[in-house]
């Protein structure tokens, strides 16, 4: 079996998902190759070949990959990929976009989502948005997925030594351009992608308020997320919403604060490690999928956190 | 220009889902059904391009069952203008539902073709990607704002971290995110109107569309439950715990 993985970067750097993807490659087993595709993106092929278990780096380096667009990247993937038996790519909103394209190309099925790997053929993803679990098995001849990062733990980053290998392969679909982007000028990590997340929500009282959790947040080099009724309620704007309608998230760590625990808000956290619930009503239902329950008035625990959480840190 | 919408139906998403004591799906047995939320996105996108004078037609189609015709209904009581009914009781997966969908764009040929991301039920935010692949058409997915201008679409896109704009040629496929609208409720009288527009059935086979699925699913489980935890006395109690216990900081 050969397994190529698509690299998830900025052009600049290797996104940590990539690992989390070449991990899930390592389970299915054979050698992985990875694809970097991109516009001057050579320091990124450089990163990938040092990750744990990578056998071979491609890179794809012209204007046209620049800005990832999924015409163009699933035309390269597609002529690159149909000679291996796997094509693994992270379900972030890049993969999600192209690797479709991908599989049609191909006339083959995709596998979205995976969070673990049962065989070479047999996967393990969440529908009905994480409410039931399914293991779903592939007759396709090349199997096209994609991985939900956070249900692996990622490979080593440094250590290997994978050869480099550059590809004159252009694949202009001619179909889309780049327009712009606005990109959320945040230090915070990604909220779907972030190893901790401090979520809040209606009892935040205000938008404002939220900046106690940003505090917090910064501490712990965490993402800041919040619930939907904190979003119906204007507190914060909607790309930071948790839950069925929101992002999915699985964390190391979760801290809900403020937060009731409505059934579409547990439906996009629950996979989360350890869980953490600050509310002041105890018989809120966050507690009852909460490791660590806190009953206490937030505005007065949050700032406690930030001070404890100085002294350890 | 003509906007192709397709529609899908689903579990309704206030429903409490419940997986079969056998593991082999979930009990959709006597559940309330409706139309994916978001593809109620894209019928309204729809709607809204004609209402600015941007489309002239709005073809509603959708895969399943008879049932399906209701969800069409729906969509042409808040303003499409004809539907297109693929039925079948057969399981449909992403890939079948873009070749039926593929035949449906070429019989049509619309300008702009309108999804939702991905359905409720299977998660699997594929369709749109695939027909735009089948079709050699340009894709603007999880839109948050279509803006037609001439030949070109311009799609800005919700992406990790922000936003993000193309300019697609015409004809084009755009699936929906949740910001890029909010779906009307149908009123009685155009409910009444539905009623009356037309609706074409036709079978995949209708279409030379061959139904073999690549995925069989083996089972389906709940998700392993959590427990509760514990409750802690304070601040510095929890952040022992996280820090000793936990190991998570």
């Amino acid at each position: 079996m050969s397994i190529l993985v698509i690299a998830e970067h900025d052009n600049s750097e290797l996104k940590q998902a990539t690992l989390n993807v070449v991990a899930a490659a390592k389970a299915i087993g054979g050698d992985i190759d990875v694809l970097v595709a991109g516009e001057n993106c050579g320091a990124v092929g450089e990163a990938a070949a040092k990750a744990e278990g990578v056998n071979k780096v491609l890179v794809a380096d012209n204007a046209v990959y620049g800005h990832f667009l999924g015409e163009n990247l699933g035309e390269l993937v597609a002529e690159v990929g149909k000679s291996y038996s796997h094509i693994l790519a992270a379900a972030g909103t890049v993969g999600k976009d192209f690797m479709p394209r991908v599989a049609a190309l191909l006339d083959v099925a995709q596998v979205s989502d995976i969070m673990r790997v049962e065989s070479e053929d047999t996967f393990v993803r969440p529908i009905y948005a994480g409410n039931a679990i399914a293991t779903v098995k592939s007759t396709d001849s090349i199997k096209v997925i994609t991985v939900r990062p956070t249900a692996f733990d990622p490979v080593a980053g440094e250590g290997g030594s994978a050869a480099v290998e550059q590809l004159d392969v252009v694949k202009d679909a001619g179909l889309s351009a780049f327009v712009n982007e606005e990109l959320a000028k945040s230090d915070r990590p990604d909220l779907g992608s972030a190893g901790i997340v401090v979520s809040g929500g209606r009892g935040m009282q205000n938008g404002d308020n939220f900046k106690m959790l940003e505090q917090v947040a910064d501490l712990l080099g965490a993402a800041v997320g919040a619930s939907r009724a904190a979003v119906d309620a204007g507190f914060v704007p909607n790309d930071m919403q948790v839950g069925q309608t929101g992002k999915i998230v699985a964390p190391q760590l979760y801290i809900a604060v403020g937060i009731s625990g409505a059934i579409q808000h547990l439906a996009g956290m629950s996979d989360s490690k350890v869980i953490v619930a600050i509310n002041k009503d105890e018989e809120a239902p966050i507690f009852q999928v909460a490791d660590y329950g806190l009953v206490a008035d937030l505005f007065e625990a949050v700032p406690q956190l930030e001070e404890e959480l100085k002294k350890v840190l | 220009m003509k906007v192709l919408v397709a529609v899908k139906r689903v579990i309704d998403y206030n429903v409490k889902v419940r997986v079969k004591p056998d593991n082999t799906g979930v009990d959709l047995a006597n559940v309330k059904m409706a139309m994916n939320p978001f593809c109620e996105i894209a019928v309204e996108e729809a709607v809204r391009l004609k209402e600015k004078g941007v489309a002239s037609e709005i073809v509603v189609v959708s895969i399943g069952p008879k049932a399906c015709q209701e969800q069409i209904r729906t969509a042409l009581a808040l303003g499409a203008d004809r539907g297109i009914h693929i039925e079948t009781d057969e399981e449909v997966q992403s890939l079948e539902a873009a070749k039926l969908l593929k035949s449906v764009v070429e019989k049509e040929e619309p300008k702009l073709v309108i999804l939702g991301k991905q359905s409720i039920d299977s998660d699997n935010n594929q369709t749109g990607q695939m027909l735009a692949a089948l079709t050699g058409m340009g894709q603007g997915t999880f839109a948050s704002e279509v803006v037609v201008e001439g030949e070109k679409v311009n799609v800005t896109r919700e992406v990790d971290g922000g936003l993000m704009t193309v300019a697609l040629n015409l004809p084009a496929v755009v699936t929906t995110d949740l910001r890029l609208n909010e779906p009307r409720y149908a009123s009685l009288p155009n409910i009444m109107k539905a009623k009356k527009k037309q609706l074409d059935s036709m079978t995949p086979a209708d279409l030379g569309v061959e139904l073999a699925p690549r995925l069989s699913t083996l089972k389906v489980e709940a998700p392993a439950s959590r427990q509760a935890g514990v409750k802690v006395a304070d601040v510095a109690e929890l952040v022992d715990k996280l820090k000793n216990e936990a190991k998570v900081i």
